[in-house]
């Protein structure tokens, strides 16, 4: 067997090693981090590529992931852009972007953008509040995100407090209500022994088998659930009517990294993100809000104007760090 | 016979074999250096983070799923070894195939899984809401989830190294000291465990660790264990340094279990040691036993086997129902196939020096480098892939973001798991072979690609199968350090579960429990067929 074994294997590491050779070639190509997922940005980074004529790389990872990659890469980072899923992610890397020209920033509402001017929001998703529909309708659910620290909510709410919406969700309640107010709101729910999730989905998938009546997901990971499960999945989706921190709407977001050595193709792709076609495609496809204005939603999506989202610059929600010392504090993240 | 002297000792190693044997100690400890740095670079607030009681709960809640999960485990294995290996158990072939194939399935598609059956509402309890108008099912979350889940999917490791050692074992002890008179009970207690206690040993390692790194199912069943904890400070911190300062205490974690497992070795030696023809083992009738062995079997099949791939099945169906495509992902089963495959081959190639330095050569600093193979195989993935992808870009630059530097990462990960299973497969060989080759005056590569490969090659084989499944399903070091673009199932599947795409997930995380199945199902059936 070995002289085969010896043949397959020098075949397989001889490819591999014209594999990794090839693609060195850095004529027209982007390099992105995504920390966003292909099946919701592939499609609309694809039409960029064709549109261009650019070769795009991408590479997927997890917010976090790509962030702490970034970090590690340091100066030899490949990456050109970061696209990422929140504010957060965006804020641990924003020491090493360039800042952005104001062609792309004046695009965008100011306060889905940095104030130091290094990364535009892309999307934005709501913060909802996610319900059983076979145990609840809309009448039963409060004006606002703070009435579920009453008793009448105990052993029914799912959370994720370690998923990067929520902090932004818990830094706009510092913002809002301070944080004495805001820690008085986590001891409540605590108090309501809440179902603690890992992230979003999960969320939106045990409200639908009726594992909880209520809980405190993004707006978009419902409709998902009902492509997949038809309209029979028994969640739905429910503003917070008084507005609020409960309501506020959060963006994903795009920088162009310092070490870059396209920066002129990046903030063609950036710009391109936030053209026409683009914020169409995430306001239809992925049934998040354009950022840009004079964009149609879907019709399943409830039209941002009426959402009662409360003022917020996403500046305002770059105190990450108070954020997780006051989880820490409240012994909701260790 | 076969004697429990003391080992023999040869003389100094050849340079072939200790000097490949350092470097792959040096390489596979550079996760431990980047730790080091990192958490050098760190300020004192780390030591206040470290030295909370909460941390040292936690430490807590992970010594005791790491210990259940491995109790059960070898609970679990003892019998299916023994019946697969020399009972007349009716269709004893199947069993030991199916028995050992959910290890090919990832620990985060276990945990969906599980949820999914288990959980609040899920499949169980509508199924018991139907019959018996059951309401409410024992809460899955937490630690029972987190057992059943890891478990499910690591007791095979303890089942291979049993299996591996029970036929490989001389039935001639036990016949003596049947023939001494002890009962069978006697002598199982007296002669058989103690020749399995390292085999035992050794799977109970894998396990543990696994237990120690898993991070899929823990975070899915909400179990908060260290592992738990680290990939938070990268999820909600950002924050490398605590991440750094936690994955050291899962090291020296990793360590203690590591000396504990070389304690239960001794030092006994395993391999004939005089004249005399080896030969298999009879098999033991069973008897009115028969059934109720078959059930048993039949039980950890559909529960580890069984109900994931149907779950798994019913998304597919469900989704292409609700309408969603149905693609299947050629490309990403190809390339996952060729990357496990070569990391395969990789691994197995840097086993064999660390097996052949560490047993033939057997000495403080090569049993210590031996062990210090496993610490990859204890660290979360993440970390593992973050060291990489800092000296990967900072220090080697033209291999980074290469297959070179993802294989080099499979290697770090996965090399116990070949060392283990060419060491067991070593440990039952006489060196006498070896020792005659060369006094009939071969070089020491001749005797060691003429003699000792080719006599190791079920080791060999069983190292490589387990590697290439590991490979197959690993996620977090495909992710950051695979060449742009290049997709497997496991990233496939992330992507899909990620966004709640059930339908696009259960494509191909069938599809890779099926191909790392193929070479495991292979060695399992040549194996028995001798």
């Amino acid at each position: 067997m070995s002289k085969r074994v010896i043949g397959l294997a020098s075949l397989m590491l001889s490819s591999a090693l014209l594999l990794s050779a090839c693609g060195q070639s850095d004529t027209e190509t982007l390099t992105v981090y995504s920390g966003r997922s292909e099946e919701l940005v592939g499609p609309i980074i694809d039409q960029f590529s064709d549109a261009a004529g650019i070769e795009v790389k991408v590479r997927y990872g997890s917010t976090s992931e790509m962030a702490a990659t970034i970090l590690e890469e340091g100066d030899n980072s490949p990456a050109d852009v970061f696209f990422a899923q929140d504010p957060g992610g965006l804020g641990a890397v924003t020491h090493l972007f360039t800042p952005l020209p104001d062609a792309i920033l004046n695009q965008v509402d100011p306060k889905f953008r940095s104030p130091d001017e290094k990364w535009v929001g892309i999307s934005g998703r709501a913060r909802v509040i996610v319900y059983n529909t076979d145990k609840l309708s809309e009448s039963d659910l409060p004006d606002d995100i703070w009435e579920f620290t009453d008793p009448k909510w105990k052993g029914r709410i799912g959370w994720a407090p370690i998923n990067g919406s929520f902090q932004a969700m818990v830094t706009a309640m510092r913002v809002l209500w301070g944080d004495e107010k805001t820690i008085q709101w986590i001891d409540g729910i605590q108090a309501n022994d809440p179902q603690v999730y890992p992230k979003n989905t999960p969320i939106v998938d045990a409200a639908g088998r009726g594992e909880i009546d209520v809980g405190f997901p993004n707006h978009y990971y419902l409709f998902r659930f009902l492509a997949e499960h038809g309209d029979s999945f028994a969640a739905r989706n429910y503003y917070l009517r008084g507005g609020g921190p409960g309501a506020v709407i959060l963006v994903a977001g795009a920088g162009i990294l310092k070490t870059s050595e396209n920066k002129e193709l990046a903030e063609r792709f950036l710009d391109f993100l936030l053209s026409r076609v683009a914020q169409q495609y995430f306001a239809t496809q992925t049934f998040e809000y354009p950022v840009v204005e004079g964009i149609k939603t879907d019709r399943l999506l409830k039209p941002v104007s009426e959402v009662n989202s409360p003022q917020i610059d996403m500046a305002d929600l770059a105190d990450l760090e108070g954020t997780l010392k006051l989880l820490r504090e409240t012994g909701l993240v260790p | 016979m076969t004697g429990m002297g003391r080992p023999v000792r040869m003389s100094r190693p050849p340079a072939i074999i200790w000097l490949p044997a350092v470097f792959i100690a040096l390489i596979v400890l550079l996760p431990l250096a980047y730790l080091i740095l990192r958490t050098l670079g760190a300020g004192s607030e780390v030591w206040d983070l470290l030295f909370r009681t909460r941390t040292l709960a936690i430490l807590g809640r992970t010594l005791g799923l790491v210990v259940a999960v491995t109790g059960i485990s070898v609970v679990i294995s003892m019998p299916i070894a023994w019946l697969t290996t020399r009972t007349d158990l009716p269709f004893r072939k199947v069993w030991s195939v199916l028995t050992v194939l959910p290890l090919a399935i990832p620990s985060y598609v276990a945990g969906f899984v599980v949820v999914a059956a288990f959980g609040p509402r899920g499949i169980l309890q509508q199924l018991l809401a139907g019959l018996f108008g059951l309401e409410r099912l024992p809460d899955i979350y937490g630690f029972p989830g987190a057992l059943l889940t890891i478990t499910m999917v690591t007791f095979p490791y303890v089942l291979l190294t049993l299996q591996a050692s029970i036929r490989g074992q001389d039935p001639c002890l036990e016949e003596a000291s049947r023939s001494l008179g002890h009962g069978p009970w006697s002598t199982f207690r007296r002669i058989t465990l103690p020749q399995l206690r390292p085999s035992i040993a050794a799977g109970s390692l894998l396990v543990a660790l696994y237990t120690l790194r898993d991070f899929g199912a823990v975070s899915l069943l909400r179990y908060e264990t260290f592992t738990w904890a680290i990939y938070l400070q990268y999820q909600t911190s950002f924050d490398r340094m605590v991440a750094a300062a936690l994955s050291l205490v899962l090291v020296a974690v990793a360590v203690i279990i590591l000396f504990a497992e070389v304690r239960t070795r001794g030092k006994a030696q395993y391999h004939r040691v005089s004249v005399g023809v080896e030969r298999l083992a009879g098999n033991i009738r069973l008897g009115n036993w028969r059934w109720p062995a078959f059930g048993f079997c039949a039980l950890v099949v559909l529960f580890s086997l069984v109900m994931p791939m149907s779950i798994l099945g019913y998304w597919l169906v469900r989704g292409v129902g609700a309408g969603e495509p149905f693609n299947v992902v050629w490309t990403s089963a190809l390339n996952s196939g060729y990357v496990a495959g070569l990391a395969a081959l990789v691994t197995i190639a840097a086993a064999l020096p660390v097996v052949i330095l560490s047993v033939r050569y057997s000495s403080r600093i090569s049993s210590l480098l031996e062990r210090g193979t496993y610490i990859g195989f204890a660290l979360p993935g993440i970390v593992v892939a973050l060291a990489l992808v800092f000296f990967g870009a900072n220090y080697a630059t033209p291999i980074y973001q290469t297959l070179g530097l993802l294989i080099f990462a499979y290697v770090i990960l996965f090399l116990p798991q070949a060392v283990g299973a060419v060491r067991s497969s070593l440990l039952q060989l006489s060196p006498r072979v070896e020792e005659a080759a060369r006094s009939l005056g071969s070089s020491s590569w001749r005797v060691l690609v003429r003699v000792t490969i080719p006599m190791l090659r079920p080791g060999i084989l069983a190292g490589a199968a387990l590697v290439f499944l590991t490979s197959m399903k690993e996620l977090p070091a495909t992710l950051l350090l695979s060449p742009i673009g290049f997709k497997t199932l496991a990233i496939s599947i992330w992507s899909a579960t990620d966004e709640a795409f059930f339908t696009r997930a259960a494509i191909p995380a069938l599809l890779l429990i099926l191909i790392s199945s193929i070479p495991m199902a292979f060695i399992v059936v040549r194996e028995r067929g001798e």
